[in-house]
């Protein structure tokens, strides 16, 4: 990657350190941080920041990809101009619980630059007249969790947050809420639960958080990428975020590679960046002996993808058109020396372990989908045993049957497993026994 | 390797002087965490991390305690505990090992440093060795799948984990720390 001196063409990295060590506040101001912040406070409305992000198309990095402007304005502003809100606390989360498997851009932008999120949260914040704003941190994330509590004592001292910020009038209060485990609390309705001190059971919607979230008031939760973008975008304006992708979608995003690749990594590439480039280029390829199979291309919970994708764009359309869906954008290669039938059990006995249990389907099926892959994994398989797979893709898979869209994600990979390795599944069943563990040759 | 604890399974009767269970450092910073919350049972989980980061682990007594205090049910805290898994209802070793078993340390062989853990340690997932220095539990994937395989022991993330790691975190296989 060439150095990006001005910091316009990967703003989302441009303070990253190659030692990974934290910016600090008087680093981060020096090059140009908080610029964006006072710009804010000096002569935009929360509407005229509102509509900077809608037409930025700044879309959520979370995973669902849902428009960021659009969410924030289904929040209930009292008049038009969106200077008052109506009486009682409005919030602003950061949902920094990054535990996707096979996700790991969030942690790179909280351990290497937390003011950027924090300038972006506060944007995020008064655009929405939100008066108290919460970092929902997974536990583990311990070094990140200590860097934003320091980060944000700093911008009290500063001005930059608590009462009348900048002596704009606008006040807000930021806490870091550092959470104790379940992969659940990712969900935005969970996490609003876990936050209220409750178990992390996801909410029926509607009502959307955006209307009755956290302790029933208006609540807004954005992924850390997402919020990290904020203020860029209001620096440098829509037309320029814009410019940044190289197809419909905006931006740049963090893309990630892991598995047997030459350099597993995490790389701020423009929107829709070819994933062949992205594999190849900047992760080096494939391990010298491995050959790619497939991809699953945003975390766990999205299709595989095989060899005939690979020239596709990294965008939120091209990759759903095919089937899958860009998820996080971090991507799992599945090579030839590892059997597609335990990749995928390993999955399933992931989201079995972390369904929170509320609704039938992901608690009783999704054990019953690993059992399964266990069976066929381990030799004990039927040729029935596909259809039942088949049975509960559809079941399971069906949006709608289940609470919240854990059990749903989980199909993905099973279904697109069953389309695109069908005959290693067959292979298992009828040798009664695992291709890869007895060490034949394998495809 | 520990006996497994049932969960209620001592001090059922210290129900009236509940809140002396629990020190004033702990107190001090539960109350801090309630000022900003509308009631004080939204700092369940922060009050049970509090004092599992005092004590290493939440006893039946504390989880009363911590219920009187946040004027809140014992079973019903024992709901929201129960739920979250680095809540811990068993005392845990000095250091509990977080083992990475997703995806991504899976392809890049977890299963062998688990091997090479437990050969050390002499435990399995959920188990703490007999000197209680150590616990091993799995964990979601800790978003560092480019160094993979990884994992926490204590505070701490090691990533590209190895033997030769294993052997430097906790020393040679079949050594000193084998029962």
């Amino acid at each position: 990657m060439s150095p990006d001196r001005s910091g316009l063409e990967r703003p989302l990295t441009r303070n990253v350190r190659p030692d990974r060590e934290p910016t600090d506040l008087a680093a981060y101001e020096a090059n140009g941080g908080y610029r964006a912040l006072r710009k804010v406070m000096g002569n935009m409305s929360p509407g005229d920041c509102l509509q900077v992000i809608k037409d930025s198309n700044l879309r959520g990095r979370g995973g669902a990809g849902f428009p960021t402007g659009m969410k924030w304005s289904f929040v209930p502003m009292e008049d038009a101009t969106g200077t008052t809100g109506r009486p009682g606390h409005k919030y602003l989360i950061c949902n920094a619980d990054e535990m996707e498997p096979g996700t790991f851009k969030d942690r790179l932008l909280l351990e290497c630059d937390p003011h950027q999120l924090i300038e972006g949260m506060i944007i995020a914040a008064y655009t929405i007249q939100a008066d108290i704003a919460y970092i929902f941190i997974r536990a583990e994330y311990v070094r990140a969790a200590r860097l934003l509590r320091e980060a944000i004592a700093a911008c009290r001292e500063s001005g930059y947050l608590g009462d009348n910020i900048l002596g704009s009038g606008y006040s807000l209060q930021m806490h870091v809420h550092a959470s104790a485990g379940r992969y659940i609390c990712g969900e935005e309705t969970a996490l609003i639960s876990s936050l209220e001190g409750k178990r992390a059971n996801p909410r029926a919607k509607p009502p959307f958080p955006q209307v009755s979230g956290l302790w029933g008031r208006p609540t807004i939760v954005n992924n850390v990428e997402t919020l990290c973008n904020v203020h860029h975008i209001i620096e440098h304006g829509a037309e320029w975020f814009q410019s940044l992708g190289l197809t419909e979608d905006a931006g740049t995003k963090l893309y990630g590679v892991s598995g047997r690749v030459k350099r597993p990594g995490c790389w701020e590439l423009p929107m829709g960046t070819p994933v062949r480039e992205i594999i190849e280029e900047y992760a080096g390829g494939m391990e010298d002996g491995y050959r790619l199979r497939g991809f699953l291309p945003g975390g766990g919970s999205t299709d595989f993808l095989v060899e005939e994708h690979l020239d596709l764009a990294m965008d939120y359309g091209t990759i759903g058109k095919a089937g899958s869906r860009m998820g996080t954008g971090t991507m799992i290669i599945l090579d030839d020396r590892t059997c597609p039938v335990a990749f995928v059990k390993n999955l399933t006995e992931f989201f079995a372990r972390e369904s929170c249990g509320f609704c039938t389907p992901c608690r009783d099926g999704l054990p019953w989908t690993a059992q399964v892959l266990d069976d066929i994994e381990n030799g004990r398989g039927r040729m029935d045993d596909l259809e039942t797979l088949a049975r509960q893709v559809e079941f399971i898979g069906a949006i709608g049957n289940t609470h919240c869209a854990l059990a749903p994600g989980a199909m993905e990979p099973v279904q697109s497993a069953l389309k695109y390795f069908r005959e290693d599944f067959v292979r298992h069943i009828e040798s009664g026994a695992c291709p890869w563990c007895a060490g034949e040759a394998v495809t | 390797m520990s006996e497994l604890i049932p969960v209620y399974s001592e001090g059922q009767n210290a129900g009236g002087r509940a809140t002396a269970v629990l020190s004033e450092a702990e107190i001090a910073a539960i109350d801090a965490e309630i000022a900003h919350v509308p009631y004080r049972s939204a700092v369940a989980i922060d009050a049970l991390r509090i004092v599992q980061a005092h004590r290493g682990w939440v006893s039946d007594e504390c989880l009363r305690a911590i219920a009187g205090h946040l004027q809140m049910s014992a079973e019903e805290l024992e709901g929201v505990a129960t739920f979250y898994n680095l809540i811990f209802r068993r005392p845990v070793g000095a250091k509990v090992i977080l083992l990475c078993n997703s995806i991504s340390c899976w392809i890049r062989g977890c299963d062998s440093v688990q091997a090479g853990i437990s050969g050390r340690l002499g435990i399995g997932f959920g188990e703490t060795t007999a000197d209680n220095r150590y616990t091993l539990l799995p964990v979601t994937c800790l978003g560092a799948c480019d160094k993979a395989p990884v994992m926490m022991v204590g505070d701490e993330l090691h990533e590209l984990v190895d033997d030769t790691v294993l052997a430097s975190l906790l020393g040679a296989e079949g050594g000193p720390d084998e029962p």
